[in-house]
């Protein structure tokens, strides 16, 4: 019985190791190579963000001088770089607004069939492995409107917006005969029909960019959240030593 | 100065007499182990909620419409506004982690028996305020998980007979959970169960110290007085157990700060991914799960086949706890003193617990709902067994007075 506490804190924490996390099916995801650290690929990745996503997805939880103080950007800088939209009033979209778009919701459920979602807080919701499949594994599918299916979001509504610079390729699967009986398919690798602007590998990296800026949009404060952990955890301790030290100064007297 | 002061107080305010009653001149035994820091450590995450949660409603917008840009303004243009909310998400989770570690201890040490069965009571009252508060308070993030956990939850109630439908109609103050639903929710959370919870806590507190602590032994420090009527195994709980008590607060904090700095998510158990998406009322998540402190007792709704009978069981989950004081019959206190059978028992019952909270995470596969079927059975079998067996326990000898 003496170990009883232990045996059950240990199962407490084998018992949490794993994760629920299930964003996309059963598809293998490919590792995000992020670092949130690298200001030059925030910077890549808020870039490929402006200029390819926000037009048509709103991230209007986020301000645009957020971005620039938080990866060294003058206001200037951002309104040059990252902001297309224009107010109302016809003037361009103010640099401490939140990044929000010119369509509205009704128009993009008819064009769409269906609400485009904000980006904001995505990477949270669907993990950064999953966001840096999703915007590589887009094949050709003639079944699809858009001409487009996808290997990490089967049957997506977005079309492959990102083809000039990827290219075009095609999925190639194998039949195998799944455990019920039924014909499974297998993803086994793309193949290059059409070439894009970029190779491969760079065209990997600016994924990879774009899916970093958007971890670090998640969370902007992430950094500061774990450097002030450390510092708080620095003054736990000490003061669990002092804290130690009069407890044991005080029990003197019991024992 | 000062003493005249108190002097003054003193007459029109018993501030001494309280001081004195409840930490300089109440005597605790003096042999409290690692598990009575839970108490103190409960009091503290109860402080802690409602300290941030105050800060949090002052910048959090109950409606439909704007709570979760609410959520991530806080996160994002509040000064410290996501430190804040960390401390208020991750908060939740210590709250249920110190609860369960102190109604262990409560199990092992018999803390709940003669004459302590009020305090028990006013405890499990506590417990299932604090379901409550917990169960609200994920409604407004007005995430995915919020909205359909609360959908699920609600329509638990539709499984009674002839109310049940227009409970949940009441309950949620419209046909689907809504603008409507979550302001009445926001005004619970923040208003009603805190002012029930304070009230409970003061109510725990006052009885605990009526009849004097329990201890790691089962033993009554107050069999055995001094001349001056003082506890011969009794210290006074302050300053030497806010002393020790201080310590147990750092260690806690400490751990509070790895998950709250490093690890705010939690993995996807303490905020869960899909939360991150708004509520839609249109698109059901693929895998509703509540938040971990209620997976034991949703593990138990879903091992039932039948959806009544399994919104009974869990009732009976929670019910059957209370109950505890009348089940237990026998005469020791602490596990140390006591039979083979209770320490089977007990390990088997701590062991379902864990088990049905792992299961109700997980979805319900054939598999996994027979596991749960298995580890209800045990669940609900410990108390039946405890009741059976307790009366005629082979316990060991108990000192008369603490001597380790």
């Amino acid at each position: 019985m003496r170990n009883l506490p232990s045996v059950i804190l240990l199962s407490i924490v084998l018992g949490f190791s794993g994760s629920v996390m299930a964003a996309g099916g059963n598809v293998h995801l490919d590792k995000a190579p992020g670092d949130l650290t690298d200001t030059e690929s925030l910077k890549r990745g808020a870039q490929a963000f402006a200029d390819n996503c926000l037009s048509c997805h709103a991230a209007d939880y986020m301000r645009y001088n957020r971005i620039g103080r938080d990866l060294g950007w003058t206001d200037l800088e951002v309104t040059e770089k990252l902001i297309n939209t224009r107010g109302a009033d016809g003037e361009k979209t103010k640099v401490g607004e939140l990044m929000k778009i010119a369509m509205d919701n009704d128009y993009s459920s008819v064009a769409f069939g269906t609400k485009i979602p904000g980006l904001t807080v995505t990477a949270r919701a669907k993990g950064a492995d999953w966001l840096y499949t999703y915007l590589r594994t887009f094949y050709l599918d003639d079944s699809r409107p858009t001409g487009m299916n996808n290997l990490a979001f089967a049957d997506v509504g977005m079309p492959h917006v990102l083809w000039e610079k990827q290219g075009l390729q095609k999925a190639i699967f194998k039949t195998e005969k799944g455990e019920d009986g039924n014909d499974k398919h297998i993803f086994e690798k793309m193949e290059i029909v059409q070439a894009g602007t970029m190779s491969v590998e760079e065209y990997d990296a600016y994924v990879g960019d774009l899916v970093n800026f958007m971890v670090y949009m998640g969370e902007p404060m992430q950094l500061e959240r774990k450097s002030l952990g450390i510092k708080v955890l620095i003054f736990l301790f000490i003061f669990a030593i002092v804290a130690y030290m009069l407890k044991k100064e005080y029990w003197k007297d019991v024992h | 100065m000062f003493k005249s002061l108190m002097t003054w107080v003193d007459d029109r305010f018993p501030a001494t007499k309280m001081w004195n009653e409840h930490l300089a001149e109440y005597y605790a035994p003096k042999n409290f182990n690692f598990w009575y820091f839970f108490g103190s450590l409960a009091l503290l995450v109860l402080v802690i909620q409602i300290i941030s949660g105050i800060f949090l409603t002052m910048h959090y917008k109950p409606d439909g419409a704007m709570a979760f840009a609410s959520v991530e303004y806080i996160m994002r243009d509040v000064p410290y506004g996501w430190l804040i909310r960390y401390i208020h998400s991750t908060g939740a989770t210590a709250f249920f982690v110190v609860v369960y570690l102190h109604m262990f201890r409560g199990l092992m040490y018999g803390s709940f028996k003669k004459p302590r069965e009020l305090v028990w009571l006013f405890g499990m009252f506590i417990y299932l305020a604090l379901m409550a508060e917990a169960f609200m308070g994920y409604l407004l993030p007005w995430g995915q998980m919020s909205f359909w956990g609360a959908q699920v939850i609600i329509s638990l109630f539709g499984a009674l007979p002839i109310i049940g439908e227009p409970l949940t109609l009441w309950i949620r103050g419209d046909f689907v959970i809504s603008d409507a639903t979550l302001n009445r929710f926001f005004a619970l959370h923040v208003i009603a169960l805190p002012i029930v919870l304070l009230g409970l806590v003061v109510a725990h507190i006052i009885a605990l110290h009526e009849v004097g602590s329990n201890n790691p032994e089962g033993v009554e420090i107050k069999k055995h007085k001094d001349e001056n009527g003082i506890p011969l195994d009794g210290i006074p709980f302050h300053p030497y157990y806010s002393v020790k008590d201080i310590v147990g607060v750092i260690v806690f904090l400490m751990f509070f700060s790895l998950v709250l700095f490093f690890a705010p998510e939690g993995g996807g158990y303490l905020l869960e991914h899909a939360n991150f998406i708004p509520s839609d009322p249109l698109k059901t998540p693929e895998h509703i799960a509540p938040v971990w402190y209620f997976t034991p007792f949703y593990a138990i709704l879903r091992a039932v086949p039948d959806k009544l009978m399994g919104v009974i069981a869990m009732g009976a989950a929670i019910v059957v706890l209370f109950l505890l004081p009348w089940i237990d019959q026998c005469k020791v206190k602490s596990v140390r003193y006591r039979g083979l059978s209770f320490k089977i028992l007990l390990t088997v019952f701590i062991i379902s617990f864990i088990a049905l909270g792992r299961l109700g995470m997980l979805p319900a596969t054939p598999f996994l709902t027979l596991l749960s079927q298995i580890f209800s059975v045990l669940y609900f079998g410990f108390f039946i067994a405890l009741y059976f067996t307790s009366k005629n326990e082979k316990t060991k000898p108990v000192p008369e007075r603490i001597t380790k």
